[in-house]
């Protein structure tokens, strides 16, 4: 396994309580493998993107838990070590382009830095690289827009361009937080391409954290549910669409909406809303819109279970589905 | 309300905004609607799709005049807009409401939801002062919502919740046509098909006209009778839903269906890949606004602007290599 998380926990510790935001987290990602981490927004998904190389801000803080990483305890790292790890262990590709970019650089300097500290390249040597990047990336004219702001271009383009950033250094794994989130239809499925080209041709592991668990379908080997800060079903893309075991699972998928079923296929939302984090529910947390719920779930929290065809999921209820 | 089946009819539409402004700094207009026409009958519902930069959601409040027109007309109910004093306005938007995307940025955070719903109420003197907290509750339980939420802040709620507000308050009124601005876009999936279903009880059961402005096809798919297809300011494509989803003519209408992601592993559809950028806000197009994009560009589409024509009954289509059949 490339990446090994084992019961990760990360709370921030507000004025009104510890808000959990990750709670017991476990799950793998093997090397040049496809996750997919899905769930609305407020379960804790970027939290968990965010624990695993140390980015959390305080009040927040992992409070427990292992990263292995390439054999290496990530939460036990020195910042140096994790400077290391963070670029050419890991790269990271978030929502908004335009905030992740330096505005004050040039697309070309910004991707020529991270070679010259990761790969050990020369001033030149790394320019010409980061030129041959942005045009792998699918920018026209890379040598032009090697030397332009990130202001002037497209969202699309500034997207690429920070992609650019992340994969030069060949990272073994790459977190995409909500990566089209802000892009247009069109430009969208292009992203979704250049990532699963980075995949084919770099072998590069990736984590895709989304809260569009549609979208995932055609790019993701396999999915895990989150809600509430906690995992609560993993499984291959196919097994989950086809058969969904957690309720929740089933809900979320029942609220998507498909081109060209509209007429047949009526939207079934999910009852109730998201429970607040600093407010949980008592037992299972999905248990006051769960159709299935009984006392039990009321009254305890369900653990992983491992179920047939190398899959989990945290639920009192899965003999009765 | 009108008896020849339009309750509104726009021609010739422009939007201009003036970019720019100091000294030595060129001004320059961005041409967010750039001659539009659009007819909507009593109880339909027109979506307008397009992504960001097409201008729809500027078509979307120059219809009800909350951004001024450049040109062209508006004609509601045989009422023709433009020409309304913006007292006579205030009262016509009795009639015509809106729906924005955020509906946290249009709910006052200091007013309780009593009397957020309250006050449209009382400006239009829709109810007796006695009656209004009575109305009020019933505006709730019509949107979901128990009786309550009138002692409630906005930001104690939701995002679906304020979102149910911000209908309910556009209901007060008693509209009979809604400009709904991407809805839903805000809104988790568990929640938007909560919403969805709200919208189209109004329309179903209420017979309230609507003009649904998104970047979704799957969800202007549930509710839509009819829609427009908006890019660069113009429309490229208008259509009866199911027959636009099924057969779309024009080549970016066809570009944007094949990128909805199926929502299916292994299920993913052919795509159209479109080259080349789109051209800046205030360029001057000579042509075709798709032209730098579109795959089955030749010269005629830079040289000269396609009108929309019917291609197909029921279909119009703004392209000069679609041919009728």
């Amino acid at each position: 396994m490339l990446l090994e998380v084992r019961n990760l926990s990360s709370s921030f510790f507000l004025d009104e309580g510890e808000l959990k935001a990750v709670d017991d987290v476990s799950f793998d990602v093997g090397v040049s493998e496809r996750v997919a981490l899905v769930g609305e927004s407020g379960c804790g998904k970027t939290i968990v993107a965010l624990s695993l190389i140390q980015l959390i801000a305080p009040p927040g803080r992992v409070k427990d838990g292992e990263v292995r990483f390439d054999g290496q305890d990530l939460l036990r790292l020195d910042d140096e070590g994790l400077r290391l790890v963070r670029g050419k262990g890991i790269g990271m590709v978030f929502q908004d382009p335009a905030a992740a970019l330096n505005p004050v650089h040039t697309i070309g300097d910004q991707i020529a830095e991270v070679l010259i500290l990761h790969r050990r390249l020369s001033k030149q040597e790394a320019w010409r690289e980061a030129v041959r990047i942005l045009g792998e990336m699918g920018i026209p004219e890379p040598e032009k827009r090697a030397k332009a702001y990130p202001f002037e271009l497209s969202g699309g383009m500034q997207q690429r361009a920070l992609i650019a950033v992340a994969v030069g250094p060949q990272p073994r794994l790459l977190i995409a937080d909500e990566p089209t989130t802000a892009l247009d239809l069109t430009v969208q499925a292009e992203i979704l391409d250049l990532l699963k080209y980075l995949r084919d041709q770099y072998h590069m592991a990736l984590l895709m954290i989304s809260h569009d668990i549609g979208m995932v379908a055609d790019v993701a080997d396999r999915v895990m549910v989150m809600y509430a800060g906690r995992l609560v079903e993993v499984a291959r893309t196919r097994d989950l669409f086809e058969d969904p075991r957690h309720p929740y699972t089933k809900a979320l998928l029942g609220a998507v909406p498909r081109l060209g079923e509209g007429a047949t296929q009526p939207l079934e939302g999910i009852p109730g809303r998201v429970p607040d984090l600093l407010d949980l529910p008592s037992g299972c947390r999905f248990h006051p819109r769960c159709p299935l719920a009984d006392d039990e779930c009321v009254r305890d929290l369900p653990r992983m279970r491992e179920i047939p065809y190398a899959r989990t999921a945290e639920c009192h209820k899965l003999e009765l589905q | 309300m009108s008896t020849n089946g339009t309750l509104l009819s726009v021609s010739g539409l422009e939007t201009y905004f003036l970019l720019g402004k100091g000294w030595r700094v060129k001004r320059e207009w961005v041409r967010a609607v750039d001659g539009v026409d659009l007819t909507l009958a009593p109880r339909e519902v027109v979506a307008v799709v397009g992504e960001s930069g097409s201008g729809k959601t500027t078509l979307g409040r120059s219809v009800i005049r909350l951004v001024e027109p450049t040109a062209g007309s508006i004609v509601y109910d045989g009422i023709d807009l433009l020409s309304l004093s913006a007292s006579a306005m205030r009262a016509m938007r009795r009639r015509m409401q809106i729906v924005f995307q955020d509906p946290y940025g249009t709910l006052s955070p200091r007013m309780q939801i009593g009397q957020i719903l309250a006050e449209p109420l009382r400006l239009h003197r829709i109810v007796a002062e006695s009656q209004v907290h009575d109305t009020a509750v019933e505006l709730l339980a019509r949107v979901g919502l128990e009786d309550y939420f009138v002692y409630r802040y906005p930001h104690e709620m939701s995002g679906g919740q304020r979102q149910r507000i911000a209908i309910a308050r556009a209901l007060s009124l008693g509209p009979e046509f809604l400009v709904a601005d991407e809805p839903l876009s805000a809104l988790d999936v568990s929640v938007q098909a909560q919403i969805l279903g709200i919208l189209r009880d109004l329309k179903e059961r209420d017979g309230i006209a609507m003009l649904f402005i998104s970047h979704d096809l799957s969800i202007v798919e549930r509710i839509a009778d009819r829609v427009l297809v908006m890019y660069r300011g113009r429309v490229m494509e208008e259509a009866p839903t199911a027959q636009l989803i099924a057969g779309p003519l024009h080549p970016y209408t066809q570009a944007l269906l094949s990128a909805v992601p199926s929502g299916r592993p292994g299920d993913a559809r052919p795509r159209i890949r479109l080259e080349g950028e789109l051209p800046s806000a205030t360029a001057r197009l000579t042509g075709c606004a798709f032209a730098s994009r579109c795959p089955m560009v030749e010269s005629e589409c830079r040289t000269s602007v396609p009108s929309l024509e019917p291609k197909r009954p029921g279909q119009r289509v703004a392209c000069h290599r679609v041919l009728p059949t």
